[in-house]
């Protein structure tokens, strides 16, 4: 075993090791921490109301989480290479308005379709996205902040104010939108499956850890080879895709659909992700961070009538959180700093 | 490691290598020739074009023309990762690590090596970041993160990176400037044990001590192109000086003979920690002061102190004997100081606001009556300043960004000449401005001088230091090392005590 301490350097202390570990182990400490106020938060609403984990409850709350769980995974992938999507929420009433016209126009088109039709336009609308910012070289907030109202307006002029109704979905959509496997959502489990896949894709495949370098440093990145252009432009196509996933996983759940779906949920899905640990400069977080942070708030949202809280606080609540967790971070930042900094850079 | 070649075929060759960007060459004649098994110094005055050839090699930039030979093959890189495909790697002067990755990943990215289903392999690859940290006999934890290693640790991690490919030619770009000497001595003892194994270094360096001590031969650039190339045996310090510089101090500076008065700003051991350390020195009214040095001697860096741009820990700086609190620049000014800072588009100017605007900027509170700045007072103003110093201008009203890079430094000075000051700090006057303008620049600053002003410049045009100055200060690595009056100063003296190596020829 190496050790950190370096001979030649009196100077360097002699527990550098554990002290690097300890550093690796307050990352650790970081999503552990989300899920504890989960927890918590779970644990004191039931007290107060116990019907708050009954089966039907407990649907909901999965239920109510996979939306936001989804995009909160490619908005992680995006943050991470330092960019930002804003035009999920757009995306996503796209997607679930098309798949109302798709199952509209044919009733009996199977559900696999229907997926593909929505994933295909949040591809479209992604590639947009990725190509502004890649090619254009326009900072992603002005671009997806530019095509959250583009996305949106086409959303409003093809919808023309026409509303889809359930009656009008085939019933086999709408039971993937209510079934139950071993007490878990089939549409949570679409979310399970994202969020594994883009996990394992992150952590073990080169161009996954190069979108971390891109993130943590874009002008290395440059120097190192890495086609930066392309990954972005991967990254905000994947977004894209997820969204479109998330507007038809929408359309099964409500049923009920106007041009209107997921209008500012963008915000949310920000703030699940820096409520889960991802640094919002890129280069470090994780999915499984954001999905927690995705579920802490939406259950958030669930429990704080069930704890009758004044729904005009709930926002104020929702938003000391994004600014704990934000602090939290900076705490971590700095403790973690201090405990690399062997000693000063100049000997000087 | 590269199997062992003769010492007769160059690794790396390029001739004729010209690159420019826009109007500026960087790059007009490089040349190069690197051989397995040797380690070759690179001089050169700042400016002279080594970085460029640095980036050429490294596949940043694409020469305009010229020929880049590997083992004798003509190759085109066409980007950092071809160049690293040819076995070439980089060291910059600030290394490009991912501060948030793992040590272990920063030397793998891009080139993990992999198991099942294009996976990574974890094990493998901190496996192999071991054996190169044995290897290079260092002791770095794997595992961390690359944020908070020091800037020596960093250089070992490139290192590192660069053994891990096998790479033939490794170029370090001035390795040594932020290291301490014990740090020095061991990147020294790692980068002999791969002159050993037969790879080709380019080690560039402005200390001739370490040039002179590591290299087997040593090519001198100068404005662009390259000089000579002779085994180190066969060259003295000296030599290499005169190399560098090479050129007549031309007539062109105007010097007016001037009453030289009282102290106006006295700096007495200003110091900074890790910036600079314990500076002090007088500027005479009516005289003009060199403050030379190599880029990164910290010569920058305490102009802002004493502006009160930047803070510093300990010293003061005194203005006609009244001492200006740190860190204030509006007391800076207040006593009658004025800064033409280094970086005119950045520092200097606001780049989207009329010339009208930016020349009375400095004096928005002077100019206004009853709180309200009038657009007529303000016109008129800036007509009188730029008419005085011949500024060519459109329109007053034109954004300050249209202007010609000589013009907008007119623009900076007029905007810092109207506020009448007694101490005039010009940080790189003339950089990238026409000869025509750099005449008018220095015309200026002699009636300035003649006027009774005390002007301190910051310059690293050593023909300007030269034409320009009654007294030449010299910083080396955030020290004022040689204080040269204006008879005693020449190229060779400055240069030799700008480099360290004063009292040694």
């Amino acid at each position: 075993m190496t050790t950190a301490t370096k001979p030649a350097q009196g100077a360097s202390p002699p527990r550098a090791r554990g002290d690097v570990r300890g550093a690796r182990r307050l990352f650790v400490i970081r999503e552990l921490g989300i899920a504890l106020a989960l927890v918590l938060l779970v644990a004191v609403t039931t007290i107060s109301n116990s019907r708050f984990l009954s089966a039907q409850s407990r649907k909901d709350l999965m239920l109510g989480a996979t939306i936001l769980v989804v995009l909160a995974v490619g908005q992680t992938i995006v943050v991470i290479t330092r960019n930002v999507d804003l035009s999920v929420g757009s995306v996503l009433g796209l997607s679930a308005f098309a798949t109302g016209k798709l199952f509209l126009a044919m009733p009996d088109a199977p559900i696999v379709l229907a997926i593909l039709a929505g994933v295909g336009l949040g591809v479209l609308c992604g590639a947009v996205n990725g190509a502004l910012i890649a090619i254009a070289r326009v900072p992603a907030l002005v671009v997806t902040l530019g095509t959250l109202y583009v996305f949106r307006g086409l959303d409003y002029s093809w919808a023309a104010g026409q509303q889809i109704n359930a009656a009008d979905m085939p019933s086999g959509f709408k039971r993937m939108g209510t079934a139950v496997v071993l007490g878990v959502p089939v549409l949570a489990l679409f979310a399970v499956a994202v969020l594994l896949i883009a996990g394992f894709y992150l952590r073990s495949y080169r161009s996954g850890r190069e979108m971390y370098a891109i993130g943590s440093d874009p002008d290395a990145a440059r120097l190192s080879g890495i086609p930066v252009g392309w990954r972005v432009f991967t990254a905000m196509t994947v977004s894209g895709a997820l969204a479109g996933l998330a507007g038809v996983l929408y359309a099964a759940r409500f049923g009920t659909l106007d041009a209107a779906a997921g209008t500012s949920i963008e915000l949310n899905v920000v703030a699940a992700v820096v409520v889960g640990g991802v640094a919002i400069f890129g280069g470090s977080g994780s999915v499984y961070g954001a999905a927690l942070g995705a579920v802490l708030l939406s259950t958030m949202g669930a429990a704080l009538p069930v704890l009758r809280i004044d729904p005009f606080w709930q926002q104020a609540v929702v938003g000391s959180l994004i600014l704990a967790a934000i602090g939290l971070d900076r705490a971590l930042t700095a403790r973690i700093a201090r405990r690399l900094r062997g000693r000063r850079a100049r000997g000087a | 490691m590269p199997e062992q070649t003769t010492n007769d075929t160059p690794v790396l060759t390029l001739a004729g290598a010209r690159k420019s960007f826009g109007a500026v060459h960087a790059l007009l004649d490089g040349r190069l020739e690197l051989r397995a098994g040797e380690v070759h110094g690179l001089v050169g005055e700042n400016g002279a074009g080594k970085s460029t050839l640095v980036k050429v090699l490294a596949g940043v930039h694409a020469p305009d023309e010229g020929v880049l030979a590997l083992g004798g093959q003509p190759t085109v890189l066409g980007g950092p990762a071809g160049a690293r495909a040819a076995g070439i790697a980089v060291i910059y002067q600030e290394p490009t690590l991912f501060p948030d990755l793992s040590v272990t990943e920063n030397i793998f990215m891009g080139r993990q090596p992999l198991r099942g289903l294009r996976r990574i392999d974890t094990a493998a690859m901190r496996r192999r970041t071991r054996e190169l940290f044995a290897q290079l006999g260092v002791q770095i934890d794997p595992d961390r993160p690359a944020r908070g290693l020091s800037i020596a640790d960093q250089q070992l991690v490139e290192i590192a990176k660069a053994l891990s490919f096998d790479a033939r030619v490794l170029v370090m770009d001035e390795p040594t400037a932020a290291l301490s000497g014990v740090e020095v001595e061991r990147l020294f003892a790692v980068v002999r044990s791969l002159r050993e194994s037969g790879a080709a270094i380019l080690f560039i360096s402005h200390r001739f001590d370490e040039v002179f001590a590591l290299c087997d031969r040593v090519t001198v650039m100068r404005d662009g192109r390259w000089v000579s190339t002779d085994p180190v045996a066969e060259l003295t310090v000296g030599q290499v000086v005169r190399r560098m510089v090479g050129r007549e101090v031309s007539q062109l500076y105007p010097r007016q003979d001037t009453q030289v008065g009282d102290a106006v700003l006295r700096v007495r051991g200003l110091t900074r920690a890790g910036v600079f350390d314990a500076v002090s020195f007088e500027v005479r009214a009516g005289e003009i002061v060199a403050l030379a040095g190599l880029v990164g001697a910290g010569r920058s860096e305490v102009v802002r102190a004493v502006f009160g741009v930047d803070r510093y820990d300990s010293g003061e700086v005194l203005v006609d004997g009244q001492r200006l609190p740190r860190g204030r620049l509006a007391a800076a000014m207040a006593a009658g100081v004025a800064l033409v800072p280094e970086d005119r588009r950045q520092q200097g100017l606001v780049m989207e606001l009329p010339i009208e605007r930016n020349v009375t900027l400095t004096r928005r509170w002077s100019l206004s009556r009853l709180g309200l700045l009038g657009p007529r007072v303000e016109r008129e103003d800036a007509h009188r300043w730029t008419r005085l110093l011949q500024v060519k201008v459109g329109h007053l009203s034109d954004p300050v960004s249209t202007l010609s890079g000589g013009n907008q430094q007119k623009v900076v000075l007029a905007k810092w000449l109207s506020t009448n000051p007694k101490v005039l700090i010009v940080d790189e006057p003339t950089r990238g401005i026409d000869v025509g303008t750099k005449a008018e620049v220095h015309r200026l600053m002699s009636q300035l001088a003649g006027e009774g002003v005390a002007v301190l410049m910051v310059s690293s045009e050593l023909p300007e230091v030269l034409g320009m100055a009654d007294r030449v200060l010299v910083m080396h690595e955030g020290r004022l090392v040689e204080e040269i009056a204006r008879d005693a100063a020449d190229e060779e003296s400055v240069m030799l005590a700008a480099t360290g190596q004063a009292g040694r020829s």
